[in-house]
């Protein structure tokens, strides 16, 4: 697979990556912003993801979610999205509407604040709280996500603390918060775009120069807090959770080297070896052979700055108690470091893992984030057609490498939730 | 400097459903290939009349057993050979069954079509569906079960289909079945099951992607040539009796810090010819984020992360059901103002800018439905097991297009019915059912 490429960049400092195909006529419009809940400050948790919300709640020239109206009148899809070290925006349309698109993100980009009121901001802030009750506190293992980063980056850091945000926070955030955020973050030359479809290159570029073009650049943006942490947790940390589930799960978490690095590539074979498809090991020994677990996969977090996450997770079987699914999760893992893995299993990964990111890319808006992800993490959008390539390149040794550097017992944190009755009785 | 002026459209360019090619095979398979100049991958469904419509209330639950067991090895290849040898082509087998069929699938790059196509048919026709592989399915199924009574979502929705559509009844329960009834799907009776229905007369193969119709006609008959067998007369799900009367069912959570909430009642048969003005009228009343229900819910209240109404589309008898997650201490508020949407909807005409919101979206969102070989695979695969016709997906936007304010306000007031709403919670039992038992009292 090789996408055809055309990089550019506004005086403003606006990165455009833009990719023709007219095998059907849809594009897709996707923006990156280069902030997220890593850029929080201290008492403001949650904030990047509230300060999304309101991004639909209007700008200068468009209404509170008129924006939902006038892409879906379109026949367009779209929506956003927050992670820690990243924010994005995304519409997909009939290509004969790529302006439409274009130009809604440049008014919001150029023109949000004229839009926002106090009333917007307390409505949102109790869909965001309603968001936090129905992804977290109302379902189960729901807290994982905010828990497993908590205990793999130090307090002080800026991955440790919550994405959606305690409700304390919500409650502090003001609208001068919002205009602090959005002339310090939202601006061009902290930014992405990536347009990728039924679209001729220069007209695209014409849109984007008219509509982007007179956005000032940012100024004073702060830099991250120091990112970087130990390459290794230099321990075994161990959270048990009591709670209202009825099986154990494990989250087995290690540090691991960042999104875009070599070993980076490696890493996400050696995941798709251990928990990606049907014939997985822990597929093959877990669920199938010793049946402890009913569900086991891996993965990484692909964060950007300091440590990567390398995450294992495991769904007990009804009746295998917590103890048993840790023993034999470390087992597999410990069987791996100690010996090795064969070529066989690496290719299987290496295939399945190379034709599940070309098949996603049949669509034009895993394409466009792809770029976006590329060009903002590692400065490269081309990256996407190496990427690959990469994967290619790894051997059994390599993938045995990485599991006795990364995945020691110097270097796992157990995130467990056990029912909370079982606990009890314990 | 001012800034730029709102665009309009341009022109728009012409799309088209894929169109397919038939070739029947003499052993009663029918063979449809949509092929597709994009990027060189390929989706390949097989899509047998072996969904759960086929099963007997009491055993409900043995179509997906059956359709995850194909999974677990065949006569010459253990699971995980099998499994494996379908990775190492690049391709995660997929099997699973739906209300009215199964199917079993993968998506590889073109180069691996043949290889991908001797494998799948190895798995249809010559599974192994050994008794400790079933078996273990079968558990998994159950421990899904028992997590679910600790998952609210999942809970509310099993519930409210059953108050929808009745107890007893096959419709009413849930896909994969219940835990009573999936204890009774033996290995003996999954493989019952397979004989009597994956067999190839009136089976569906379907290959969607970079490829040639002769090359597929070719591979499928060399793979399917030689298997025999005929369609048995099946159980096929018969209309129900007359649905339920209204009423109010609450599983008490009682620390839950939202509730669970579920309004509807069962509807029209897939095939109905008023499908397009329903599912016009449900995305203005509940199916867009800018739908009324969404608006007043999320926007105007901020009761909800988002409140939407979808249908669950069956053969005979479909449910239509709003779905939210709400503040506890505001359930019987939101309960209330869903209700009032729904008792305006079936009141006045809905406005022409919503029509058109609506309408323009559905038929504009066409395109972007069907960018994968994997989404064109399953869009043909349930268009035949629905048995619509040939063509469906061309005239689709044109139907949809002749949708009338008329049209909307009439299905309104013919499939809404308000003697008929049920309301299923999860949560504060004591705070919530006597309001909303008398909410709904008040709405009859």
């Amino acid at each position: 697979m090789h996408l055809p490429l055309t990089h550019h960049t506004l005086p403003n400092g606006l990165r455009v990556t833009i990719s023709e195909d007219h095998t059907a006529p849809v594009v897709a419009v996707n923006l990156w912003y280069h902030v997220g809940s890593a850029n929080e400050r201290q008492g403001r948790t949650g904030f990047a993801h509230l300060f999304e919300h309101m991004l639909f709640q209007g700008s200068e020239h468009v209404g509170a979610n008129e924006h939902f109206e006038l892409v879906q009148r379109a026949g367009g899809t779209l929506n956003g999205s927050t992670w820690l070290d990243r924010t994005n925006y995304y519409e997909t349309v009939p290509s004969h509407q790529l302006a439409l698109a274009l130009w809604l993100e440049a008014d919001r980009m150029g023109r949000l604040l004229p839009a926002m009121t106090q009333e917007k901001l307390d409505n949102q802030r109790d869909v965001v709280k309603n968001e936090r009750r129905w992804s977290v506190d109302n379902q189960p293992y729901g807290t994982w996500w905010e828990r497993l980063p908590a205990l793999s980056f130090p307090s002080e850091h800026p991955y440790h603390h919550s994405l959606i945000g305690s409700f304390e926070d919500l409650d502090a955030a003001s609208l001068d918060d919002v205009s602090e955020f959005f002339a310090t973050w939202y601006t061009p030359d902290n930014a992405v775009l990536s347009i990728v479809g039924d679209v001729e290159t220069a007209e695209a570029l014409r849109l984007v120069t008219e509509y982007f073009g007179a956005i000032p650049r940012g100024k004073n943006r702060p830099a991250l807090p120091p990112m970087s942490v130990p390459a290794r947790f230099g321990e075994w940390r161990r959270e048990v959770v009591h709670d209202e589930v009825m099986v154990p799960r494990l989250f087995l978490a290690s540090r691991c080297p960042v999104f875009g690095t070599a070993a980076a590539a490696v890493g996400t074979i050696t995941a798709a070896v251990l928990g990606s498809g049907k014939g997985s090991r822990l597929q093959e020994r877990l669920v199938r052979g010793q049946q402890v677990a009913s569900s086991a996969v891996a993965f990484t977090f692909d964060l950007s700055r300091g440590s990567d996450l390398f995450v294992l997770d495991v769904t007990a079987h009804a009746e295998v108690s917590a103890e048993a699914l840790e023993g034999a999760v470390v087992a597999e893992l410990d069987r791996l470091r100690t010996d090795g893995v064969t070529e066989a299993e690496v290719q299987r990964a290496v295939t399945l893992t190379a034709t599940e990111y070309v098949t996603s890319m049949q669509s034009v808006q895993s394409r466009a984030d792809r770029l976006s992800q590329f060009a903002t993490h590692v400065g490269d959008a081309a990256a996407i057609n190496t990427q690959v390539d990469r994967w290619r390149a790894v051997r059994a040794e390599d993938v045995t490498a990485f599991a006795r550097e990364w995945l020691g017992p110097d270097n796992r944190a157990s995130l467990l939730y056990v029912p909370r009755e079982v606990a009890e009785v314990a | 400097m001012t800034a730029p002026v709102r665009p309009g459209a341009s022109t728009p360019r012409s799309f088209s459903f894929p169109a397919t090619v038939e070739h029947r095979l003499s052993n009663g398979l029918r063979v449809l290939c949509a092929p597709l100049r994009r990027l060189p991958a390929a989706t390949i469904v097989f899509t047998a009349n072996a969904g759960a419509e086929q099963e007997e209330a009491s055993s409900a639950g043995v179509a997906s057993l059956a359709a995850q067991s194909l999974a677990e090895g065949t006569l010459r290849l253990g699971a995980n050979e099998l499994v494996t040898a379908f990775e190492s082509l690049g391709g995660e087998l997929g099997s699973g069954a739906d209300w009215t069929h199964a199917e079993c699938g993968v998506t590889i790059l073109t180069p691996q079509l043949e290889a991908a196509m001797r494998l799948l048919g190895e798995t249809v026709r010559e599974p192994a569906l050994p008794g400790d592989g079933v078996v273990r399915l079968r558990q998994e199924r159950l421990s899904e079960l028992l997590q679910q009574e600790a998952e609210p979502r999942g809970q509310a929705d099993d519930a409210f289909s059953v108050a929808c559509v009745g107890m007893g009844t096959r419709d009413g329960l849930p896909l994969g079945g219940d835990k009573l009834t999936v204890a009774k799907c033996t290995p003996e009776l999954v493989r019952s099951f397979h004989r009597a229905h994956y067999v190839p007369d009136g089976a569906r193969l379907v290959v969607t992607g970079d490829v040639s119709p002769d090359e597929v006609f070719r591979l499928a008959e060399s793979v399917y040539g030689g298997w025999h067998g005929t369609a048995v007369q099946g159980t096929a799900a018969t209309p129900a009796a007359a649905p339920p009367s209204g009423g109010v069912q609450v599983m008490d959570r009682a620390d839950a810090p939202q509730s669970e909430l579920r309004i509807g009642h069962v509807s029209v048969a897939r095939t109905h010819p008023d499908f397009y003005a329903l599912s016009i009228a449900n995305a203005i009343l509940g199916g867009l984020f800018n739908s009324r229900i969404n608006m007043n819910l999320r926007e105007a209240h901020g009761y909800t992360y988002g409140a939407f109404s979808s249908f669950d589309w069956r053969r005979h008898t479909s449910v239509w059901s709003v779905s939210t997650a709400v503040k506890s201490e505001v359930t019987v508020a939101a309960a209330q103002e869903v209700l009032n949407e729904i008792a305006r909807f079936r009141q006045e005409p809905v406005k022409a800018d919503e029509l058109s919101l609506a309408r323009d979206y559905l038929v504009g969102v066409f395109p972007l439905r069907f960018e994968t070989t994997a989404a064109i695979g399953g869009a043909i695969a349930a268009r035949e097991g629905f048995g619509l016709s040939a063509d469906y997906y061309d005239t689709y936007r044109e139907r949809m297009s002749a949708v009338t304010i008329d049209d909307v306000h009439r299905v309104a007031r013919t499939h809404w019915r308000p003697e008929l709403l049920q309301i299923v919670a999860v949560g504060n039992a004591a705070e919530i059912r006597e309001p909303l038992t008398s909410l709904l009292e008040r709405t009859k």
